[in-house]
């Protein structure tokens, strides 16, 4: 035995997530004028199998916080059922204190970051959007641990597709009505440029009154662009 | 001092339902030397009196930051007060690492209680022998609490422990319906003349005693000694030889610290 | 007390030649002390309330609590050592977690004060622990509807419609037996136990107090929570006015 397996000792026999199952794709949330809007579809991915079409990926944690989430789909429940504990102890104690966004972030940033130092990570890109006391909060936490707060923030895809957009078109103070259509436009391009993206999506809204979560409705699309009739034309060694 | 067969052992009760044990740790509290804490709706004050052993010694510290946002003013068993003071600045420290926000105060109390608790169930533990006054300031307020050694915490407006505290109590008692609304100042004002209480008559000077504040925009930190006399000194605590009488003669007949009401 | 000076009373593993243990029966001494405790089955939940003493002016309302949440459709009232019972309450909230991360669902009322009881029990067993010095009345609702329990220092735990502990626990339980539970709402129980709380009280020998109380009915959503204020406040005016209507007869 080399004297690194025998550092490593039993651990060698156990296995970690090595990859996920079943994924999200994108999630994206914007700070407006009331509050934080994010937005996200409703497909669940098996490997590059599009398999569930009703899958929930926001959903408010206590009062203050809504969390979205893209990755594993599974791991995003276990996530929710710790964050339902940790609010249940909360609320129990009934003094006037409550955690608010920047709280929960947080408390996500330390658990992803010390599951992926196990080896272990949760396989989760999380937006975190909340109001409390007036303040808006808007953060992400990557399956590494990587956080940060931003204006916009978007996961996977949404990086690379919706933020170019969000730069250019975001600003301050947005109307609800201002707010959608963006969201919706980077949900278009995401729509037609992801292979994993289905147009069956929710828009979320925190707000000081509290979260309220849409009905999944779909978008309109127009699938004519000449691009789109002959995608490898001009584009030579494609298939 | 020896009462009967059932006061050796945390985990013996007598057949009156007390623990003696428990109510003779609540007795090393009041020979502690005073430590007092009042507040108004956005400041905590505490102070304390600081006696050395000896000409030759200095005196030991009784008030502690325990984070921005929290501290303590102990009586009794300092070496106790301590081991506590350090758990309560480790737990603030985690809460902090964990949420990047303070720990709410009375959420740090209970846990303290609950600590103190278990020391009364198992009989190869002591109670701890110290009181603590914590003060704190979160998203509820400002806030004053005692700690007991029988595990018990209580909120006060107002509220004073260690020797001859009672002297300091009835100053507090007959002005603490006005500390709601008072000044930063006000409050160190009652806290000094609280202190005095308990001196029987003694000079009080920057030497003998030590004032921390804590408020809103204002961490907790302890007072240097030059504030504390120039303050005495425009309050005017002026040495008066009377001695308090009427305190002296309540320290006498000590009512039983209540180990639970 | 024959009990004293016996030396079959010093420790909580020690019987008595007649059977007894009396470490424990000085335990419920502790309770019988303290401020009165009482819970009532209404047709639509579960009301609790606590004549909390009050031992220094300079102490501030609201503070030092007797009724504590232990999971979301729960909650449980203590008399006794408050210090105890804080242990108790922590040791519940986490059976109850603990059976909600394994079964899925919110633990059966039942179950969690069989498992208290358990706890409370298991302090009565080693020479060295003591056992609990408080009482607990715990109250819930699930899907067999509103539920009350109390279990005392040795452990015991039975199912009740109405339960009292603490110094009034006599006049309380004579009280509770008078009203109608079945056909009683919570919105109506509240006020029947602030009347008796109020009436139970002794004026004369206790200090001041104040009156805790928390509900798990329809009307909360079958969630344990504190009776809201006005509620809370209309039936401490209608036990003062009944106590004086009592006093005038």
């Amino acid at each position: 035995m080399t004297s690194v397996e025998g550092l490593l000792g039993c651990e060698q026999d156990s296995q970690r997530t090595l990859s996920p199952y079943v994924t999200g794709t994108s999630v994206i949330g914007i700070k407006y004028k009331d509050g934080i809007l994010m937005t996200a579809d409703m497909g669940g991915s098996y490997g590059s199998t599009l398999r569930y079409k009703s899958v929930e990926r926001m959903k408010s944690i206590g009062k203050h916080s809504l969390l979205g989430a893209s990755g594993e789909i599974s791991d995003f429940q276990e996530i929710l059922r710790y964050l339902d504990e940790l609010i249940k102890y909360d609320n129990m104690w009934d003094d006037g204190n409550s955690f608010g966004p920047k709280e929960i972030h947080n408390y996500l940033t330390r658990i992803m970051y010390n599951r992926r130092n196990k080896f272990d990570p949760l396989w989760n890109s999380l937006v975190l959007g909340g109001v409390k006391n007036g303040q808006k909060y808007l953060g992400t936490v990557s399956m590494i641990g990587v956080h940060f707060e931003d204006n916009h923030v978007a996961t996977g895809f949404g990086n690379h597709l919706a933020r170019p957009i969000l730069r250019d078109e975001w600003k301050e103070d947005l109307s609800y009505e201002e707010a959608v259509k963006l969201l919706e436009k980077c949900m278009r391009v995401l729509l037609y440029r992801d292979r994993s993206a289905i147009n069956k999506l929710q828009v979320a809204k925190i707000t000081e009154e509290g979260v309220t979560i849409s009905q999944p409705y779909s978008l309109k699309t127009f699938w004519g662009f000449n691009a789109f009739q002959n995608p490898s034309k001009g584009a030579e060694g494609t298939w | 001092m020896f009462r009967n067969q059932y006061d050796t052992d945390v985990t013996t009760w007598s057949p009156q339902g007390r623990l003696f044990q428990v109510e003779y740790a609540m007795e090393a509290v009041k020979q502690g030397s005073a430590a007092i804490g009042l507040r108004s709706k956005t400041y905590i004050v505490l102070a304390s009196v600081n006696k050395a052993n000896s000409e030759l010694s200095s005196h030991q510290k009784k008030i502690f930051k325990v984070d921005d946002h929290i501290g303590v003013a102990i009586a009794g068993l300092t070496a106790d007060g301590r081991v506590l003071s350090r758990y309560l600045r480790s737990e603030c420290i985690n809460y902090s690492f964990t949420y990047e926000s303070p720990l709410p105060v009375g959420r740090l109390v209970v846990q303290l209680a609950d600590k103190a608790q278990v020391c009364t169930q198992r009989s190869w533990k002591r109670p701890y022998g110290v009181g603590l006054l914590v003060a704190g300031l979160d998203e509820s307020g400002a806030h004053l609490y005692y700690n007991c050694p029988s595990g018990n915490y209580f909120e006060y407006q107002a509220f004073a422990i260690g020797s001859r505290s009672q002297a300091a109590k009835t100053y507090l008692e007959r002005k603490f319906e006005s500390f709601m609304d008072s000044s930063r100042e006000d409050l160190i004002k009652h806290a000094l003349f609280a202190i005095k209480e308990t001196l029987q008559g003694e000079k009080l000077t920057s030497s003998i005693c030590t004032v921390a504040v804590v408020g809103v925009e204002e961490p907790f930190h302890i007072l240097d000694q030059k504030t504390i006399q120039e303050l005495i000194e425009s309050f005017e605590i002026r040495e008066e030889e009377v001695a308090d009488e009427g305190a002296a003669m309540q320290e006498q007949s000590p009512e039983p610290a209540p180990m639970d009401i | 007390m024959a009990s004293i000076g016996t030396g079959y009373d010093l420790s909580v593993t020690t019987f008595s030649p007649d059977g007894r243990v009396f470490q424990i029966e000085y335990a419920s001494k502790a309770v019988d002390n303290s401020g009165t405790v009482i819970g009532i089955k209404c047709k639509d939940g579960i009301v609790m309330g606590v004549e909390k003493l009050i031992a220094s002016k300079m102490m501030l309302p609201g503070s030092n609590r007797r009724i504590h949440a232990v999971d979301r459709h729960s909650g449980m009232a203590v008399a006794g050592l408050a210090a105890d019972g804080r242990q108790i309450v922590a040791r519940t909230k986490s059976e109850a977690t603990n059976y909600e991360r394994t079964y899925g669902e919110p633990i059966p009322v039942k179950e969690l004060a069989d498992r208290v009881a358990s706890y409370v029990h298991l302090c009565t067993l080693y020479w060295w622990l003591r056992p609990f010095g408080c009482g607990v009345i715990l109250g819930g609702y699930d899907r067999d509807g509103p539920q009350l329990y109390m279990v005392e220092p040795s452990g015991v735990s039975y199912r009740y419609f109405g339960a009292a502990i603490g110094k009034g626990r006599q006049a309380a339980k004579t009280e509770i037996e008078k009203l109608n539970l079945s056909e009683m709402t919570c919105r109506q129980g509240v006020v029947e136990v602030a009347k008796i709380i109020y009436g139970v009280h002794d004026e004369a020998k206790d200090k001041a107090f104040e009156l805790e109380m928390s509900w798990v009915c329809d009307e909360s959503n079958r969630l344990h929570q504190k009776v809201p204020d006005e509620l809370l406040e209309g039936a401490k005016a209608a036990a003062k006015a009944a106590l004086e209507e009592m006093d005038a007869d």
